[in-house]
C-alpha cells in the first residue's frame, strides 16, 4: 500500500468544491486508512490476536468562527460528497457561490526510516516477541505470579487535502510492547510496568530486546515487595533521566496549546518573552524526532512536522499552533495539529516533549540531596491548565537519605503547580534520554506523544503517601 | 430494511459461515452521533457523524482469534472474517476459551430508546446548549464559560453466535455540558456542570449552570492545607469515582489470573458492616441501566458486598468457566473493535438515612472532598495503593469552613472499605457506571504543606 493514494486527487478536488457551497471560508478532507494488529498474552497464554481496519474520512468546513464537521467511512465520491454537504450544512445555513479548488502535492518524506514494515512480518514472529517476555519475567523470581504483555502495530496512511490547494500525504508506522507484571509477597501484591514504542519497522525489535524489558518489569515487582508507604508532606525530588517527560508535559506542555491559551484557559496565557521557570529549562517540542513515539511526517491537517522551542533558558518563547488557533492570529502554524482518527477534529497536541541537557553529573544531584524521593519511574498524569495544579503517579520511587538511595517506596500521586515547579528546578543533569512512549489524553482524544529529559532535581513537591 | 434488522442480518450472515469445529460471534453495530460546541453565544463546531463496524470472534479448538473493520460493506465483512480465522492459529489452546451460551435467566426489558430525542430538531440542540452558555453567565460576574456543549448519540446492535446467542439493541441519550473559569484577581479556577437524560426534556438546564459555577467560585481563595491524618467526606461524584476504583478488584477474571487483591477472600469481611454494594444495570434509575451484557446474556442484580462480607465477583462466561461458576451477566464490550471483558455495570452501595449535612455536623475536624484527580496515575488496584489530587473546603466542629487545594488524600483501598464509618442518603444516578453518594471515611492521609 506504500505511495498510493487512498483518494484520486481529482475526486478531492470536487469534494472541496460541495464542501465550500455554503460559503465556507475554508474546507478539509483528511482521509485515513490503517491497518491494526494486535496480539495480547496473559497468564502465560497468547489469549488473542486481532486484526483491525480502520478507514475513512473527516471533513471540516469553517465560516466564521464556526467548524462543520461530517466524517463517513464511505469512500467513493458520492460517500465523501454526502459528507461533504453535511459539514458545509453544519458550518452555515447561507448559501456561497461556486468553488473551485486546484490542488498542489506535496512531496512525502519519511521522519522515521522503516526497514521491515510490521504487515510484512509474520504473526507467529509477533506472538513470539510475547512469549520471550513471558519466560524473561517468570524465570526473574519465584515471586513473579503473574505477567501480561501486548504487542501492538499499525500502518496508517493519511491524505490531507484542503481549499489552500494543500495535498499532502504522510505514511505512518508504530509498534510497541507494553510489559505488566505482578509479584506477589509477604505484604500482598506488587506490579512493574515496561513498554517500549517507535515509529521505526519491526527492525526496532533488533535494537531492542524485549526479554531486558521483562527482565526490568520483573524486578520492578519484585523491589516493590519490601517497599514501604510513601512519606507524606513536601520534599525534593529527583527525577531520573527518561522518566520524567510527564512532569514537563503536565506541567507546562498542555498549558502552552494555543487553544487553550486563546479562551484565556491558561496560567501561561500572556507570558511570552517573559521568565517562566528556572533558567536552566529549556523546552522543546519535536514532530520530527527520528523514530520516536510522537513523531509524524505531516500533522493531522499537512503540514509539516517541525522542531519548536518553546521555552528557552527559562524564557518563554512560544506556544504550540494548529490551523485555525494561527489563522485567528495571522500567523504560522507550528505543525502540532492533531486528531485520533477521521472521527476527529484537529486540535493543539504535542508530540516529542523534552527538556534539553543541563550540565550537572547525575550523581552528584543525588549525593547533593539530604533527604528527598528519587523517582526512577512516573506513570500516567493530569493537569487543570487554568490553575496550573497538576498530578502524576510514581510507580517506581525510592527515599534519598544522606545523599544514598535507600528504601523502595509504594505506588502514589505526586502534586504540584506548574508554573512554580518550572521556576523550582535547580539541578539539571547532562545524561538526557527519551522516555517510554505515551498517549495524551485532551477533550476525549488519544494521540500518541513522546517525552524525555536528563535527571533533574525539583526543590519541593507534595508527596502524596501515608507515611510521615 | 433499515436499522437493526439489518445489522441482524449481516450479524446472522457471518455466524451462518461457520465451519465445523468452529464457534463464531459476530457483533455489528452503527452509531450516529450529533456534538455542538457553543462559545461566546456562537456555534464554535457542528460535529454531525455515523459510525458503524463489525467485529468478528472465531475460536476452533480453544484458540481464539479476532478482527474488525470499521465498514459494514460485504467484502469488508468477509475479509473480517478470513482474518479473525487467520488469527485462530496463533493463539494458545485454552480448555476454558467459549462464547456465551443462553442461560435461560429473564431479560428485564429497559425503556433505552426515546422517539422524543430522535425526533429532536437540531437547532433546538444549538438552542440548548445556548442557553446553558447563558444560563451559566448568568450566575456570577467572575465566571467565564470555557465551552458549552450538547451531544446525543444513537446506537443501535445485533450480535449472533453459533452458540445460540441472537440478540439486538437500540438505545440512545444526550448531555449537555459546560465547562467554566471563575475569576477574582490573579486567580482562576475552574468547574463543570452537566445534565444527562434520554431526551432532552430530562435536562435540567438550571441546575447544571449552578453546579459549573458553584465549583468554581467555591474554590476561590482555596489554600494549600497542612499534612494531617483525617476524616474525610466524599461528594457524591467523588463516591462514585472511587467506586469505578473498586470495581476492578471485584472483577473475576482478574481473580481467575490472581490479580484482585480481594481473590481468596470470598465469605470474609472486608469492609465495615455498613456496606452493602450491588450491581444492578436492571434498576432504571442507573445511568448505565441496560438488559443484556456484553455477550448478550440478560443483565441481573448482583449483591458484591453484603454487610461489609465478600459475597460475589462478577464474570462473563469465559471467567465463570475458568473459576467453576455461572456468568453473572457482567460481559461487557467496548463496541466493535474488541472482545468483550469483564466490569461492573451499574454500582451502588446502599444509601444510609442521613444528608451530606447531618454527616458533616459530626465531625469536628475534617475535610470535604469535593473533586479528585489522578484516579488513573495515582491508584494500584492490585497493591491497593490509593493516592490522588484534590480539593474541596475543611470541616470544623460540623459546620463547612474555607476551600483547600493543592493536596493528596492517602490511605489503601483495603483500608478504606473498613474506614467508611458513615454512607449518606443522597443518592445521585451520575452518568457512570457507578451511583454516587456521600460517604464518611477516617483515618485519611492529607499531605500538604
Amino acid at each position: 500500500m506504500a505511495g498510493h493514494d487512498v483518494v484520486e486527487s481529482d475526486v478531492l478536488e470536487r469534494v472541496l468544491g460541495t464542501a465550500m457551497r455554503t460559503g465556507g471560508e475554508f474546507a478539509e478532507v483528511f482521509i485515513e486508512d490503517k491497518r491494526s494488529t494486535m496480539a495480547g498474552l496473559d497468564d502465560g497464554r497468547i489469549e488473542q490476536v486481532t486484526s483491525g481496519r480502520d478507514r475513512g474520512a473527516g471533513i471540516r468546513v469553517i465560516k466564521g468562527d464556526t467548524t462543520g464537521f461530517a466524517h463517513t467511512a464511505d469512500l467513493s465520491e458520492a460517500g465523501l460528497r454526502s459528507a461533504a454537504e453535511a459539514a458545509a450544512a453544519a458550518a452555515s445555513q447561507g448559501t456561497g457561490g461556486a468553488n473551485i479548488v486546484a490542488l498542489t502535492r506535496q512531496p512525502e518524506h519519511r521522519v522515521s526510516p522503516v526497514e521491515k514494515f510490521a504487515d510484512e512480518v509474520s504473526k507467529t514472529e509477533k506472538v513470539r516477541l510475547l512469549q520471550r517476555v513471558d519466560e524473561a519475567a517468570r524465570s526473574s523470581g519465584a515471586a513473579i505470579v503473574q505477567v501480561s504483555a501486548g504487542y501492538g502495530d499499525s500502518r496508517k496512511r493519511i491524505m490531507v487535502a484542503n481549499t489552500h490547494g494543500l495535498l499532502a500525504s504522510d505514511e505512518q508506522v508504530r509498534q510497541s510492547v507494553r510489559i505488566s507484571v505482578v509479584a506477589n509477597g509477604d505484604a500482598g501484591m506488587q506490579t512493574g510496568f515496561q513498554s517500549t514504542g517507535h515509529t521505526f519497522g519491526f527492525e526496532m525489535f533488533d535494537r531492542i530486546d524485549v526479554e531486558d524489558l521483562a527482565r526490568d518489569a520483573a524486578r520492578q515487582a519484585l523491589v516493590k515487595l519490601t517497599a514501604r508507604p510513601a512519606p507524606s508532606g513536601t520534599l525534593p525530588v529527583v527525577i531520573k533521566r527518561g522518566s520524567g517527560g510527564v512532569l514537563f508535559h503536565e506541567a507546562c506542555g498542555h498549558g502552552l496549546e494555543a487553544d487553550l491559551i486563546a479562551k484565556g484557559g491558561s496560567v501561561f496565557r500572556g507570558k511570552t518573552g517573559e521568565l517562566v521557570a528556572s533558567p536552566l529549562v529549556t523546552l522543546v517540542d519535536d514532530g520530527t524526532m527520528s523514530g520516536e513515539w510522537g513523531a509524524i511526517g505531516i500533522d493531522d491537517e499537512g503540514h509539516p512536522s517541525q522542531y519548536n522551542v518553546l521555552i528557552e533558558n527559562g524564557v518563554l518563547t512560544d506556544y504550540m499552533w494548529d490551523y485555525l488557533r494561527a489563522r485567528n492570529e495571522g500567523r504560522k502554524q507550528s505543525g502540532n495539529g492533531r486528531r485520533q482518527s477521521y472521527m476527529h477534529l484537529p486540535m493543539v497536541r504535542m508530540t516529542n516533549t523534552f527538556v534539553l541537557n543541563g550540565n550537572e553529573d547525575p550523581d552528584d544531584i543525588l549525593r547533593g540531596t539530604d533527604h528527598g524521593v528519587y523517582i526512577t519511574q512516573l506513570g500516567g498524569g493530569q493537569v487543570n491548565t487554568a490553575t496550573g495544579d497538576f498530578v502524576f503517579g510514581m510507580t517506581e520511587a525510592y527515599l534519598i537519605e544522606d545523599g544514598e538511595i535507600t528504601e523502595p517506596l509504594r505506588d502514589g500521586n505526586l502534586l504540584g503547580n506548574g508554573p512554580q515547579v518550572l521556576r523550582d528546578i535547580d539541578l539539571l543533569g547532562n545524561d538526557f534520554a527519551m522516555g517510554n512512549p505515551g498517549t495524551c489524553g485532551k477533550d476525549g482524544q488519544g494521540v500518541p506523544v513522546g517525552d524525555g529529559q536528563p535527571t533533574l532535581r525539583v526543590k519541593a513537591l507534595t508527596i502524596g503517601g501515608t507515611a510521615a | 430494511m433499515t436499522g437493526v434488522a439489518e445489522l441482524q442480518a449481516i450479524a446472522d450472515r457471518v455466524v451462518s459461515m461457520a465451519q465445523p469445529g468452529e464457534q463464531i460471534e459476530a457483533f455489528v453495530s452503527r452509531d450516529a452521533e450529533t456534538d455542538v460546541r457553543i462559545y461566546e453565544g456562537e456555534v464554535e463546531h457542528f460535529v454531525a457523524a455515523q459510525t458503524e463496524g463489525v467485529g468478528i470472534r472465531v475460536i476452533r479448538d480453544g484458540r481464539t482469534g479476532f478482527a474488525y473493520a470499521g465498514v459494514l460493506d460485504d467484502m469488508a465483512v468477509a475479509e473480517v472474517l478470513a482474518e479473525a480465522r487467520d488469527n485462530v492459529q496463533f493463539g494458545t489452546p485454552d480448555e476454558w476459551a467459549g462464547l456465551a451460551e443462553p442461560d435461560g435467566v429473564e431479560v428485564i426489558e429497559q425503556e433505552l430508546w426515546s422517539d422524543v430525542l430522535a425526533g429532536y430538531a437540531t437547532d433546538d440542540k444549538i438552542a440548548l446548549a445556548k442557553e446553558l452558555e447563558r444560563l451559566t453567565l448568568a450566575t456570577d460576574t467572575r465566571i467565564r464559560v470555557d465551552d458549552a456543549n450538547y451531544a446525543d448519540v444513537a446506537s443501535e446492535s445485533a450480535v449472533a453466535s453459533t452458540t445460540g446467542i441472537r440478540r439486538t439493541g437500540r438505545e440512545n441519550g444526550c448531555y449537555v455540558v459546560v465547562s467554566t473559569m471563575a475569576d477574582e484577581g490573579d486567580e482562576t479556577q475552574t468547574g463543570f456542570g452537566f445534565s444527562v437524560g434520554r431526551s432532552p426534556l430530562e435536562f435540567d438546564l438550571a441546575k447544571a449552570a449552578k453546579e459549573a459555577s458553584d465549583r468554581a467560585t467555591r474554590l476561590l481563595g482555596a489554600t494549600k492545607p497542612s499534612t494531617k491524618r483525617t476524616t474525610v467526606v466524599l461528594d457524591p461524584f467523588v463516591t462514585a469515582s472511587l467506586l469505578g476504583v473498586i470495581s476492578s478488584t471485584l472483577n473475576g477474571e482478574s481473580v481467575a489470573k490472581g490479580r484482585s487483591l480481594f481473590k481468596d477472600r470470598l465469605g470474609e469481611s472486608v469492609a465495615n458492616s455498613i456496606v452493602t454494594l450491588v450491581d444492578d444495570p436492571t434498576n432504571p434509575k442507573a445511568y448505565s441501566a441496560t438488559d443484556l451484557d456484553g455477550e448478550g446474556l440478560a443483565a441481573r442484580r448482583n449483591v458484591l458486598i453484603e454487610k461489609g462480607v465478600l459475597q460475589k465477583f462478577v464474570h462473563s462466561s469465559y471467567s465463570a468457566r475458568r473459576v467453576g461458576t455461572k456468568s453473572t451477566g457482567n460481559a461487557v464490550r467496548g463496541g466493535f473493535k474488541g472482545t468483550p471483558g469483564v466490569g461492573c455495570l451499574a454500582l451502588q452501595l446502599l444509601p444510609g438515612d442521613r444528608d451530606q449535612n447531618a454527616l458533616i455536623a459530626d465531625i469536628d475536624d475534617g475535610v470535604l472532598i469535593q473533586s479528585v484527580t489522578g484516579l488513573h496515575s495515582g491508584v494500584n488496584a492490585i497493591s491497593g495503593d490509593f493516592s490522588v489530587g484534590a480539593s474541596g473546603l475543611t470541616i470544623s466542629n460540623g459546620q463547612v469552613g474555607g476551600p483547600i487545594r493543592e493536596f493528596t488524600i492517602a490511605s489503601t483501598l483495603q483500608r478504606m472499605l473498613h474506614d467508611i464509618v458513615e454512607i449518606g442518603n443522597d443518592v445521585d444516578w451520575l452518568p457512570m457506571r457507578a451511583a454516587g453518594l456521600s460517604l464518611v471515611i477516617r483515618d485519611v492521609t492529607m499531605s500538604g504543606s
